[in-house]
């Protein structure tokens, strides 16, 4: 206890504490609609897009890397999450492309652009989110607190919306609703999610954020609404417990965070199993 | 009065044709049903009249009040709804989503259209149940009651009674009857031939044959008799 007070008196474990409790409110609401439409694995190919535009980021040189990594996995997530349906390759064949495309390319750029000595640290950093979290600057933890903001904010007032071209599209598009504008804006938020959350957890463990609150949810409760409320609820506790735990355990920040969502699924896998 | 008028319709995707020249009306209270062999173009032919594709030739005319978006729509289910975590009246509710417009929730007119519509087709005490629990008849009366919530005037049903047992095939069957007695224009694909006969005005066939007419006079024609007699054994 007193080592976490201690901790807490540091600027940059505060910072943490609200980038993490904010990614993973975001992450977790967005999570009920991919693993519904059944693209639990888009966030794991867009984090790997990520990757790569970070790679690039670094070696020409920008301070602020999120100014380019956003945009370009934005127009991934368009081109895999709006075109994906009727394109000529396949969805999941799609994701798989341009997931390992990226990861290689940013690999090789890494390497053949060095911007330290220590590559295989930096690699590991930005795959698995080790140190990354506890040393954002200012002004990523604004920007952050902004995005998440709108995200939250988009999210309430396109939720029965959401609902209606998650359940049904075909259904919602004939009777009007703008279907391709719809998956256009859940395209952009969840890249914006991504590239936020590859922070917290890096870009291997985004997926895990993103997945396992939903699918928590939806062992235990039975409506859409109940659904997205507590996955948000579990998605905090769950990183303000994994943000707090690696401090006196002193574990990676990310897969600390991850491994409680885990326990949490298991959780609730046992309360759903017991009920029915 | 005449509701909906197609002419010379073209059906199918960009190199592949399925249908061509259909051309027939439904009239306000009609009870039409389509029918003809896999890969006819039903489906495609339904989609085209909700303007969820473009015909490739020819035009859809609505009339009488009527737009495609205020069309009741029961689709075949999805893979993604069999575990999806939703309320009944979650998914009922949904079926305003035309009279959303601008704003951001339903409103009250919206919210007791969904109640009388749970009511109408006796699911009201599985308001709060998961749609996933249920019956695969029972599934069919939510996405039905959803239909409604779209639609005082048409609605328009592909395959409502496929993977139903036949008891439920039946009440299914009665309940749209009853819904069209009530004044609402059904349009409904379907496999099951003795039925369509049984129920409905007028027959539209499609694929190898074209038929459109009355139930009387698709008996005594050619396509009619020839699917018939398929149908029957």
């Amino acid at each position: 206890m007193e080592t976490l007070i201690e901790a807490l008196s540091y600027p940059f474990v505060r910072y943490a504490l609200i980038v993490g409790v904010l990614v993973a409110l975001c992450s977790s609401l967005l999570g009920v609609i991919l693993v519904l439409k059944r693209f639990s694995y888009i966030g794991d190919g867009l984090s790997h897009v990520a990757f790569g535009a970070m790679a690039i980021a670094a070696v020409v040189g920008l301070t602020d890397q999120m100014m380019l990594t956003l945009p370009i996995t934005i127009v991934c997530a368009i081109l895999l999450l709006w075109t994906g349906q009727n394109a000529k390759i396949k969805g999941d064949a799609a994701i798989a492309m341009i997931s390992v495309g990226a990861l290689a390319f940013g690999y090789l750029l890494m390497n053949l652009f060095p911007t330290s000595s220590n590559i295989s640290g930096d690699v590991c950093s930005s795959l698995f989110g080790s140190t990354k979290i506890l040393t954002l600057t200012k002004s990523e933890v604004i920007l952050s607190i902004v995005l998440s903001i709108v995200v939250v904010i988009l999210f309430v007032l396109f939720y029965n919306r959401f609902f209606a071209v998650t359940f049904d599209e075909s259904f919602a598009k004939a009777v009007g609703t703008k279907t391709r504008l719809l998956n256009l804006l859940i395209a952009t938020i969840i890249a914006v999610i991504i590239v936020l959350a590859m922070n917290l957890v890096g870009s291997l463990l985004v997926s895990a954020l993103v997945i396992f609150p939903a699918l928590s949810a939806m062992r235990i409760f039975k409506s859409f609404k109940s659904v997205t409320i507590f996955s948000a609820i579990l998605s905090v506790v769950c990183a303000l417990t994994g943000i707090i735990l690696s401090i006196p355990f002193d574990t990676p920040v990310g897969s600390t965070i991850v491994i409680t969502d885990i326990v949490a699924f298991a959780i609730c896998w046992v309360i759903g199993a017991v009920r029915k | 009065m005449e509701q909906l008028i197609c002419k010379n319709l073209k059906l199918g995707y960009e190199n592949i044709t399925l249908a061509e020249d259909l051309s027939f009306s439904v009239e306000s209270g009609d009870y039409l049903c389509i029918v003809g062999e896999n890969g006819a173009g039903k489906s495609t032919l339904m989609r085209t009249i909700l303007r969820l594709q473009k015909p490739l030739g020819g035009t859809i005319e609505y009339t009488d009040g009527l737009t495609a978006s205020v069309i009741g729509y029961l689709p075949q289910q999805t893979i993604v709804q069999k575990d999806f975590p939703a309320s009944v009246y979650e998914v009922v509710l949904s079926g305003c989503q035309n009279s959303l417009g601008r704003h951001i929730f339903y409103n009250k007119a919206a919210k007791e259209r969904a109640h009388k519509n749970m009511e109408r087709l006796g699911i009201a005490d599985l308001a709060k149940w998961c749609y996933r629990d249920l019956s695969g008849g029972q599934q069919q009366r939510v996405l039905l009651a959803r239909a409604l919530c779209a639609t005082e005037k048409m609605l328009l049903l592909d395959e409502p009674v496929a993977g139903l047992d036949p008891l439920v095939t039946n009440e299914m069957y009665e309940l749209i009857s009853k819904l069209n007695k009530e004044g609402i224009t059904i349009i409904m694909i379907s496999h099951d031939i003795l039925s369509s006969i049984k129920y409905a005005k007028h027959i539209l066939h499609i694929g190898n044959d074209f038929f459109f007419g009355t139930v009387e006079d698709y008996k005594n024609s050619a396509a009619g008799s020839a699917y018939l007699e398929g149908g029957s054994n």
